[in-house]
């Protein structure tokens, strides 16, 4: 287990006057011991083989059908399965926690493949609002357009979309990487805190408003910046970071990332104090 | 949350009565509370169609209050004299419930003095007035209101509809959506949002002399349009001056004999998928509308925030 107490090396954040606070109880005990990994149970994960392959029907299904008939097959063991007629039904996909190679040959609703935790999913349509929302690892390939919200509040893995998206992409993104091929809406990248964004295209109005942290890459026009959102220096690492980033994404590829615009949060709405919890308590 | 959809067939008809129920049934997990049909139907052109009610639906989960049959129909009859006083010729007459009725009229006065005329008898509203339109709405989801009508034959070519979850005002037909354009023949409007400054418009728009029958800030959307149009803008270009004038987060439809148009907030905060071809545009809240009526893999979008559209028959 991480010895917090004795940890020296201090983060740029902590320099700053924040989490000074030692972590401590039963809590932080249980859940960040890799000592102990192999004792804990993950739920609703299973041994599955990528070649073992499987087609189902969801037409006549509704959502819960569908995603526990997902569930049974991973169960199964089979590791690559391909959904047939999602015809634009709500929350197919959600809550996998497991590899899995996802083929949806049609459109998603909304919040599809929400909250789960590394399947690679390629959805050979487009998507509704709140794509991938809270998406822990793993990778989305959307190969049309998607709503509004697309990957609200993902933490990790790259979400990718070769049309253009709506508003308030990447909003609350705390971590991964969102690529949009075309344009995007108002309000991307609202309130994110971590994490990338890249848009080929042209943006809409207030680009990275009241964004804490994490980094837009835009190729195309911008309509507006955010509150306290501002353009920075594109260097060489951002360039070549971009162009393997594209690769891998299978979009863009070509893409002149030179002339992108990188857009950083100006800090100037950061709010917080130097007080630790006990003094605050003090000074109220 | 609320759902609505609209679709327009351009150089042809089709069954817009059975597309639309489709769609707002695919929605009517959005709001069960009502659903209304704004149905731009094959007719000859010559004579208006008014579809009013001279009463409320009293069922379960209704805000009104209880009244008698024979009200409406003193209702009706007052309706009837009036009628008769502003030289409107009832050519032919449908009371499809007890308090929901559909007249053909042949009239070619002023539509303004003919409504308030109308409105102006205790309950009495008009819900559309036009050679074209039909509004019908009720309490209950699209399959419900639709049976109850009759409207799944209704052939047309372009209709909006709406499903509704009431939060800003009561379980009634008055608040139920689409709202006729008051005073302009066939104009309607559907709306999923909310509108902020709803009493300041509406303050200023009646001392202009236009007409409010709810306290639904949807209502705003079709009188201040209205508005607009009466003092010589084209239905577009009042459509800009909305995102505006208008305060808070909306997507509305709004339709004319011969148009179908769109408009989203600078916020994009409410939902839109939008279908295009060359003969038809669909669109409604959520894609599941549109896979109603076309089943097989489309080509669909969110138009983006502060975007109008207009199309025409």
């Amino acid at each position: 287990m991480a010895n917090l107490k004795t940890s020296e090396k201090k983060s740029k954040a902590q320099s700053m006057g924040l989490h000074t606070e030692v972590l401590t109880g039963k809590t932080q005990q249980k859940f960040f011991n890799p000592d102990e990994a192999e004792n804990f149970y993950y739920f609703g994960t299973y041994d599955v083989d990528f070649n073992k392959r499987t087609e189902i029907d969801v037409k006549n299904m509704d959502c819960r059908e569908a995603n526990k008939k997902i569930d049974e097959l991973m169960k199964d063991g089979y590791g690559t399965i391909v959904i047939k007629n999602p015809q634009g039904k709500h929350s197919l996909g959600v809550g996998i926690l497991n590899k899995l190679n996802l083929i949806f040959e049609g459109s998603l609703g909304y919040f599809g493949c929400g909250s789960m935790d590394g399947p690679i999913v390629r959805i050979n349509g487009r998507v509704g609002w709140s794509c991938a929302e809270n998406m822990m690892a793993g990778k989305v390939v959307i190969e049309k357009n998607a709503g509004s919200c697309f990957g609200a509040a993902i933490r990790g893995g790259d979400l990718i979309c070769k049309g253009s998206v709506g508003a308030r992409t990447g909003i609350d993104q705390k971590g991964g990487t969102i690529i949009i091929g075309g344009d995007a809406g108002a309000f991307t990248g609202f309130m994110m805190q971590r994490g990338r964004i890249i848009i080929l295209g042209d943006v809409g109005i207030n680009l990275g408003d009241s964004m804490y942290d994490g980094t837009i890459f835009v190729g195309g026009k911008i309509g507006s910046f955010g509150s306290d959102a501002v353009e920075a220096e594109l260097t060489d690492s951002d360039q070549d970071w971009l162009k393997r980033k594209l690769k891998v994404a299978e979009i863009g590829e070509n893409f002149d990332v030179s002339k992108m615009t990188k857009v950083v949060a100006g800090k100037k709405l950061w709010n917080y104090d130097a007080l630790e919890p006990t003094e605050k308590k003090g000074a109220i | 949350m609320c759902g609505i959809a609209g679709l327009i067939h351009r150089g042809n008809t089709s069954n817009v009565g059975f597309e639309l129920q489709g769609m707002l049934q695919a929605l009517k997990h959005r709001g069960e509370d009502s659903t209304g049909y704004a149905l731009y139907g094959k007719t000859d052109g010559e004579n208006f169609i008014m579809r009013f009610k001279v009463g409320e639906n009293v069922a379960e989960g209704s805000s009104s209050v209880k009244e008698d049959v024979s009200v409406y129909d003193e209702r009706k009859k007052i309706v009837d004299s009036y009628l008769s006083e502003l030289g409107a010729k009832v050519i032919k007459e449908d009371r499809i419930l007890p308090y929901s009725l559909r007249y053909e009229i042949q009239y070619d006065k002023d539509l303004m003095e003919f409504s308030q005329k109308i409105e102006s008898v205790e309950g009495v509203e008009i819900l559309s007035m036009g050679k074209s339109l039909e509004v019908i709405k009720d309490l209950g989801n699209a399959e419900v209101v639709c049976n109850r009508y009759n409207l799944d034959k209704v052939v047309g070519t372009h209709a909006i509809g709406h499903a509704r979850m009431a939060t800003e005002s009561g379980v009634d037909i008055k608040s139920a959506h689409p709202f006729w354009g008051y005073p302009f023949s066939d104009v309607s409007v559907v709306h999923n949002g909310q509108l902020t400054n709803y009493w300041n418009n509406r303050r200023v728009l009646e001392n202009k002399g236009m007409r409010f029958m709810s306290e639904c800030d949807s209502e705003l959307i079709a009188v201040y349009l209205a508005e607009k149009m009466r003092n010589g803008a084209t239905l577009e270009e009042g459509m800009k001056e909305s995102l505006v004038g208008l305060d808070g987060v909306f997507t509305y439809f709004v339709a004319t004999k011969d148009s179908l148009g769109m408009a989203k907030d600078t916020m994009a905060a409410k939902p839109l998928v939008l279908f295009e071809s060359d003969d038809l545009v669909a669109m409604g809240s959520e894609e599941i509308a549109i896979r109603s009526i076309l089943p097989q893999e489309i080509e669909t979008y969110d138009p983006f925030d502060g975007e109008v559209k207009v199309w025409q028959i």
